[in-house]
C-alpha cells in the first residue's frame, strides 16, 4: 500500500483526497494522511464572498461533514503545524511526530500579502485592529463582525476578490470605499474602457472608488490616507491586495521554488517524490491562485498516485474570470489587450456605458482568443460556451454580441405572412388553407374550425386564426 | 375521444379538454388502413406467407418448446410495450414468468420513464408519474419544465400550462421554449449540473423552505455539500445558461403560490438520467413543492400507456402492482394469485436484453408485444444484427413494422378502438377504453394470442383468460397490498365515470404524499447526486452533438403514423435541425440529404437550417425507418440504477452525401 501525505486541507489538499477515494474508495491502494493547520474542517474558499454577502453561512460552505475522513478512510489530522520535511528519511515532521510518506504533496496554498502602508501591522507584525485580510473563514467572521449597516469600509485591492468583498459588504448596508493603485479596475482581466463601466455600475450599487492612488498610513479608529492628500474614512480595513504562495516549507527541503513550488506536468517538484497542487504550485510560469487550475491538477495527480492512469499530465487550464458579485455580470477570458485595429486578429468592441454595457471580442480564425463581456448575460454565457469548447464563431457577429439568434420578428400582421407559414401547430394547418377554406365558405371561427382543425388541438393558435378571418373580412371588398 | 361511421370526434375531459391534435384526428385512419395485417404470417422459404393462426402458434409453440427443452426458459425473452393496455401488460409478464418461466422480459417503456420511475421511488417511496390531477396544473403560479416539448408532443396539455409563468429548459429552442417566460437553453448533457446550481441559488437567495426540509424530509445535508460547489458561475460554464437566467428561474419558482417542477425525456434519457431526476427532485423538495397541495413534481407520460405498463409485471425486476420481483412477500403473493409454486427472478434490462440475443448464454427466441425495437432502441443496427441471430423472432403487431418485416412469424392483432381494456393516464388515472368498432376478421386481440400459446406449451387454458375484465379481475388481487394498489377499481366504477387515480383500495387518491411520502418514516429523501456529464464528448472526429426527440405528426417509430397520409404528408422524411454555419462549415445545404455519422452508425436526413440551435448540436427526430433511423446513431450506454440508455447526447459529425 502506498502511503500518500497531503500537507494542506484547503480547496486543492481536501479536493485530492477527494479524487484519490473516488478511484480507490475502500482504500485498496493508497492510504491517504491530511495535514491540516486549521482547526476546522475544509471549506469551500470561492464561497467566501457568499459569506461576506450574508447569503451563505459558513456552515453552508465546509467541503466535509466531520465524519468524512472516518467514511472515506483517510487519516486527517486538524491543527498541527508541519514544521519540515526530512527528504532523505521520507517523513514531514507535525510538531513532534513523524509521518512517513511514500509520496508526498504540497498543498499548502497561499497567504494573503499586505500592502506596506504604514500601521496596517501592528508592533509584532500582525494585522493591527480593525484590519481585515480577506483569506479564510475566520477572516470571513471578522469581517461580517464588524459590517453593521452604515459602517465606512475601506477595501485595499480593486482584483476580482477585493470587488466580490465590496459588493457584499455594499449589499450589507455598509458604505465601501475601493482603493487601488492602478488607474482601471481589475488591470490583469480587464482593458482601461471596461474597467470604467464595471466601476460606474458598482459606483450604482453604491460602492466609492479611489483608483491610481496609493493608502500611505493607516490610523485606527478614523481610516486610511492616500498619497494624493485625501482621506478615507473607514471603521473596517479589508485587505485583498493579492496573495503569496506558501512555499515556506518546499524551500526550507530544498526543493526548487520561484515565485510558487515548481512542478512539471506530471506535478512533480525538483524531488520526483514530492508533488505540488494549487495556490503554492507553479505550473510553466503560472502561480494561478483560482480554484479551477487546483481542482484539475488534483484529478491529474490523483489519477497518477493511484494508477487509474499513471501517464496523466495536467496541460495548464483555460482561465475564465467570472465576477461573483449580485447584479453585476462580468466574463473575462483569453487575451483581451488587443486594440480594435490589430492586424492579425478581428476585434469587436461594443460600449454602452449609460447602461453598464461593455463587450470586446477577439477572434482569430473564427474563434475567440479574448472577450470581455459585462452587463450583457446572455452573451456572457455563450462566449465562454464557444471558448472552452473551441467552437467556431457564429457568422452572424451581432446574434454572438447579443448571446443567442436574434428573436424572431413580433407577430407579422396576417397580410404580411407567406402562405405557407403554419399557423395552426397541433394541426399543421398553413395560412394558406385558412384563406382557402374561407373563400370556400368557411368565415367564421367555429365554421373554419370544422374544416380545417385549426384551433381545435392546444387552442393556442385561436387568436391568431381569429386575426386571419378578421383580415380576410376587412380585405373583402364592400358589397354595395 | 369517440369514434363513429369511422370517423372520430373530441370528447371533452380534464387532460386534453376537448382538444386534440393531427394525430388525435386522423387515427381513424388506421383501422381501415390497406396495410393493415389480417392474416397471420409464416415465414417459409425465407419470406413471410400468410397462414392460418392454427400453424402460425403451432409454429411458435413448438419452436419455443424445443429452445426451452435444449437451452433452458431463458433461452426465450419478452419484449413488451408501454402501448399496451393494463389487462395485456399484466398477463405478459405472467405469461413469460408462468408459462414460459422465463426471467427474460422487459419492455420499452425502460426506454421513457425509468429514469424517472427510479429517481420517484429512491425520493418519495413511490413513483405515479404525477402524483395530482393534471388539472392541479392550471392554477400553477409557476411551472418549469425541463426536457419536455408538448406543444410538439401532446398539444392540447398545453392548455394547463395557460395560467403559469412558464420556464422550459432545453438545448434547443423547441415550440414549448417559445411559449415560455424564461427559457434557459443548457449544452446536452448538462442538465444535473444546472439543476444543482439551481438549488445552490435556492439556498443562497433565501429560498430554502427550511420548515418543509424539517418536517417531511431528510438528507439535505449530504445534497448541499454537493450542491454547493456548484456555485452559479461555475454552473454557467458547463451549462452555458446565464447566472441572471439561473437566479431567476429558481425565483419564479419561489416567488409563485404554487409551483411545479416537471420533468420529460430530455432530461432523462441519459446514462445519468436517474441521478439528473433526483437532482430536479431535489430541487422541488428544497422549495417545499412535493406533497404539498397545489404544488409538486411530476414525470410527463411517454407513451400511451406509460404509466400503467409499468406496474404490472412487463419490467425485467417487477410483479404486478409495482412490486419488486426480488421481494419474497411480494413473490409468495403474486404466485398465490397466479396457483404457482415457483417464479424466475429479475431478468436483463431492455438493451441488455437485445445486446444479448442470439448471444451465448442469450435468448435464442424472441416475444415482441406492441413495440418496434428496430427503429426505437439505442444502436439500432447492431440491435437489428442481434434479432437476425436469433431462431425465432415472432412480432405482434396491426401493421408490418420494420421489426415485423424480419420476423418469422407475425401475428396481427387488435388495435384501439377494437378492444377493451384499461390504461392508467399520466396522472395516475386508470382509464376504461371500450369497444367502438369490430376488429377486421382475422385479427385476434393480444390475450387470445397469449391464451393460444400458452395452451400450446401446457398451461390451463383458464389460467390465461381472453376477457380484459376477468384479466383486470385478477390484476386487482395481484396489485392488491403493493404500492400500485388497483384493487377498489372495478370496470363498473369506470363505466360509472368515476375519477380513479391509484392507490385504490376503497377510496381513489388524487394527490399522493399530502400527509405522508411513501417511505417508512413517512420523510421525502434527497439523495445526494453529482454531475456526470454526457458519456461520449465530441473530439476532432466526431465535433458536434446530436440529440433526438419527436415531431408533432409522429408517435414512436412512426410505425403506425407513417401510414397515415395526412400525417405524412405533413411530415414524410427523416430530417437534421443544424445551425446554418454549422451546415455550411460541413458542406451541406438546407434542402439537401446529409449524412450524419457516429461512432455506431450513419444516418441519411434532410438539412434543416434553424438560426436558433447551438453550432455544436444537431437534432433528429427518431421516428423514420432505414436510413432514416435517428438511433442509428445513439449510445447504448447505460444508467446504473434505471438501465437508461443515452438516447440524448452523443458525438456525431455531419457531411454530405
Amino acid at each position: 500500500m502506498r502511503n500518500v501525505v497531503v500537507v494542506g486541507y484547503g480547496m486543492a489538499g481536501a479536493r485530492l483526497a477527494d479524487e484519490i477515494r473516488r478511484r480507490d474508495p475502500k482504500a485498496d491502494r493508497v492510504a491517504v494522511t491530511v495535514l491540516g493547520d486549521e482547526a476546522h474542517p475544509a471549506y469551500n474558499r470561492v464561497l467566501l464572498s457568499s459569506v461576506v454577502a450574508g447569503s451563505l453561512t459558513p456552515e453552508a460552505v465546509r467541503l466535509h461533514d466531520e465524519d468524512w475522513a472516518a467514511r472515506h478512510h483517510v487519516d486527517l489530522r486538524l491543527g498541527g503545524s508541519v514544521t519540515k520535511i526530512d527528504r532523505t528519511r521520507r517523513v514531514v515532521h507535525v510538531d513532534d511526530t513523524e509521518v512517513p510518506y511514500d509520496a508526498l504533496v504540497l498543498a499548502t496554498g497561499a497567504r494573503s500579502w499586505v500592502p506596506p502602508t504604514d500601521g496596517l501591522l501592528d508592533g509584532n507584525g500582525d494585522l493591527a485592529p480593525g484590519v481585515v485580510a480577506f483569506r479564510s473563514l475566520d477572516d470571513c467572521a471578522r469581517i461580517v463582525d464588524k459590517a453593521s449597516p452604515g459602517t465606512p469600509v475601506a477595501v485595499l485591492g480593486g482584483g476580482l476578490l477585493g470587488l466580490e468583498a465590496a459588493r457584499g459588504l455594499a449589499g450589507r448596508g455598509c458604505l465601501v470605499t475601493v482603493v487601488h493603485p492602478v488607474g482601471h479596475l481589475m488591470e490583469r482581466q480587464l482593458d482601461a474602457g471596461a474597467g470604467r463601466v464595471l466601476a460606474a455600475t458598482l459606483n450604482g450599487l453604491g460602492i466609492e472608488f479611489r483608483l491610481g492612488v496609493l493608502a500611505t498610513r493607516y490610523v485606527p479608529g478614523d481610516g486610511l490616507e492616500l498619497n494624493d492628500g485625501t482621506h478615507v474614512p473607514a471603521d473596517l480595513v479589508v485587505v485583498s491586495a493579492g496573495v503569496r504562495a506558501e512555499t515556506g516549507l518546499a524551500e526550507q527541503a530544498g526543493i526548487d521554488v520561484d515565485r510558487g513550488i515548481l512542478v512539471d506536468d506530471a506535478l512533480r517538484t525538483s524531488d520526483p517524490r514530492v508533488h505540488a497542487i494549487g495556490d503554492c504550485a507553479q505550473h510553466v510560469g503560472t502561480v494561478s491562485g483560482l480554484v479551477q487550475p487546483a481542482w484539475e491538477q488534483a484529478a491529474v495527480l490523483a489519477d497518477r498516485l493511484t494508477g487509474a492512469a499513471p501517464a496523466a499530465r495536467y496541460a495548464g487550464t483555460t482561465v475564465v474570470t467570472r465576477l461573483k458579485a449580485r447584479d453585476v455580470d462580468l466574463a473575462a477570458l483569453g487575451d483581451v489587450h488587443v486594440g480594435v485595429d490589430s492586424a492579425d486578429d478581428e476585434v469587436l468592441c461594443f460600449q454602452d456605458p449609460a447602461r453598464g454595457r461593455y463587450a470586446k471580442l477577439v477572434l482569430r480564425d473564427d474563434k475567440v482568443t479574448g472577450a470581455i463581456v459585462l452587463g450583457a448575460p446572455d452573451a456572457a454565457a455563450a462566449i465562454t460556451q464557444l471558448f472552452d469548447r473551441g467552437l467556431p464563431a457564429p457568422t452572424d457577429r451581432l446574434a454572438l454580441l447579443l448571446g443567442r439568434a436574434l428573436p424572431a420578428e413580433n407577430e407579422a400582421s396576417p397580410a404580411d405572412l407567406p402562405a405557407s407559414a403554419v399557423v395552426c401547430r397541433c394541426n399543421t394547418v398553413s395560412k394558406g388553407q385558412l384563406v382557402s377554406a374561407w373563400r370556400a365558405g368557411a368565415t367564421t371561427i367555429s365554421a373554419i374550425a370544422e374544416v380545417t382543425r385549426a384551433s381545435t388541438g392546444c387552442g393556442g393558435c385561436k387568436d391568431a386564426v381569429c386575426g386571419i378571418v378578421d383580415w380576410l373580412a376587412a380585405s373583402q371588398p364592400q358589397s354595395a | 375521444m369517440t369514434i363513429e361511421n369511422g370517423k372520430v370526434s373530441p370528447r371533452e375531459f380534464p387532460t386534453n379538454r376537448g382538444g386534440l391534435c393531427q394525430k388525435g384526428w386522423t387515427s381513424a385512419e388506421l383501422l381501415t388502413s390497406p396495410a393493415r395485417l389480417t392474416t397471420p404470417l409464416v415465414r417459409r422459404d425465407g419470406e413471410l406467407r400468410p397462414a392460418t393462426w392454427d400453424e402460425a402458434l403451432d409454429v411458435v409453440a413448438a419452436k419455443l418448446r424445443a429452445l426451452r427443452e435444449e437451452h433452458g426458459p431463458d433461452a426465450v425473452g419478452v419484449f413488451g410495450g408501454g402501448g399496451l393496455t393494463n389487462e395485456k401488460s399484466y398477463a405478459l409478464g405472467k405469461f413469460a414468468r408462468v408459462a414460459l418461466g422465463t426471467s427474460q422480459i422487459d419492455y420499452n417503456g425502460r426506454f421513457c420513464m425509468s429514469s424517472a420511475a427510479a429517481a420517484g421511488m429512491k425520493a418519495f417511496g413511490l413513483d405515479r408519474g404525477m402524483p395530482f390531477p393534471v388539472t392541479d396544473l392550471d392554477d400553477a403560479g409557476a411551472v418549469l419544465l425541463v426536457g419536455g416539448n408538448p406543444a410538439e408532443t401532446m398539444p392540447p396539455f398545453v392548455q394547463h400550462l395557460k395560467n403559469a409563468e412558464l420556464i422550459v429548459i432545453d438545448p434547443r429552442r423547441t415550440a414549448t421554449a417559445e411559449l415560455a417566460t424564461l427559457h434557459l437553453q443548457p449544452a446536452p448533457g448538462t442538465d444535473l449540473a444546472l439543476a444543482l446550481g439551481l438549488l445552490h441559488s435556492a439556498v443562497a437567495d433565501g429560498h430554502l423552505d427550511q420548515r418543509y426540509l424539517d418536517d417531511r424530509t431528510t438528507g439535505f445535508e449530504d445534497a448541499w455539500r454537493i450542491a454547493a460547489s456548484w456555485w452559479p458561475e461555475r454552473v454557467e460554464r458547463v451549462t452555458g445558461v446565464p447566472v441572471a437566467d439561473q437566479r431567476a428561474a429558481v425565483r419564479i419558482l419561489a416567488e409563485a403560490r404554487n409551483a411545479y417542477i416537471l420533468t420529460g425525456r430530455g432530461t432523462e434519457q441519459h446514462a445519468s438520467g436517474a441521478d439528473t431526476v433526483s437532482a430536479w427532485i431535489n430541487l422541488a423538495l428544497a422549495l417545499g413543492l412535493p406533497g404539498t397541495k397545489g404544488s409538486g413534481y411530476g414525470c410527463l407520460t411517454g407513451q400511451g400507456n406509460g404509466q400503467g405498463g409499468r406496474e404490472h409485471g412487463q419490467k425485467a425486476d417487477q410483479l404486478p402492482g409495482y412490486r419488486k420481483i426480488t421481494d419474497p412477500d411480494a413473490r409468495d403473493h403474486v404466485m398465490g394469485v397466479w396457483g404457482v409454486d415457483d417464479l424466475p427472478g429479475p431478468g436483463r434490462s431492455a438493451y441488455e436484453l437485445l445486446d444479448a440475443l442470439g448471444q451465448p448464454g442469450g435468448p435464442k427466441a424472441l416475444l415482441v408485444f406492441g413495440s418496434n425495437v428496430i427503429v426505437s432502441a439505442p444502436r439500432s443496427q447492431h440491435v437489428a444484427d442481434r434479432l437476425k441471430a436469433l431462431d425465432l423472432l415472432v412480432v405482434a403487431d396491426l401493421v408490418l413494422s420494420e421489426t415485423a418485416a424480419v420476423a418469422d412469424v407475425v401475428l396481427p392483432v387488435t388495435q384501439w378502438a377494437e378492444e377493451g381494456g384499461t390504461m392508467t393516464n399520466l396522472e395516475g388515472r386508470v382509464l376504461l377504453r371500450q369497444v367502438a368498432v369490430e376488429p377486421p376478421e382475422g385479427v385476434r386481440s393480444d390475450l387470445d394470442v397469449l391464451q393460444g400459446l400458452a395452451t400450446r406449451l401446457g398451461q390451463p387454458a383458464e389460467r390465461f383468460p381472453t376477457e380484459p375484465e376477468v384479466v383486470f379481475e385478477e390484476l386487482r388481487r395481484a396489485s392488491k397490498g403493493g404500492l400500485a394498489d388497483y384493487s377498489g377499481v372495478t370496470y363498473e366504477r369506470l363505466r360509472q365515470g368515476e375519477a380513479l387515480h391509484w392507490p385504490v383500495v376503497g377510496e381513489s387518491t388524487p394527490r399522493n404524499f399530502l400527509d405522508r411520502f411513501a417511505h417508512p418514516d413517512g420523510r421525502a429523501r434527497f439523495v445526494p447526486v453529482e454531475h456526470r456529464g454526457p458519456a461520449e464528448l465530441p473530439d476532432a472526429e466526431y465535433p458536434l452533438q446530436a440529440t433526438t426527440g419527436r415531431v408533432l405528426q409522429h408517435y414512436q417509430s412512426g410505425a403506425q403514423t407513417r401510414l397515415v397520409r395526412e400525417l405524412n404528408q405533413a411530415e414524410p422524411e427523416a430530417y437534421v435541425e443544424v445551425h446554418p454555419d454549422t451546415a455550411t462549415r460541413a458542406g451541406v445545404r438546407d434542402g439537401q440529404l446529409a449524412s450524419v455519422v457516429s461512432r455506431r452508425g450513419r444516418t441519411v436526413a434532410r438539412v434543416r437550417c434553424v438560426p436558433s440551435m447551438r453550432v455544436d448540436l444537431v437534432f433528429l427526430p427518431f421516428h423514420f425507418a432505414g436510413e432514416g433511423r435517428a438511433n442509428l446513431l445513439t449510445n447504448p450506454v447505460l444508467d446504473p440504477t434505471s438501465r437508461m440508455p443515452e438516447f440524448k447526447v452523443c458525438a456525431v459529425r455531419l457531411e454530405s452525401v
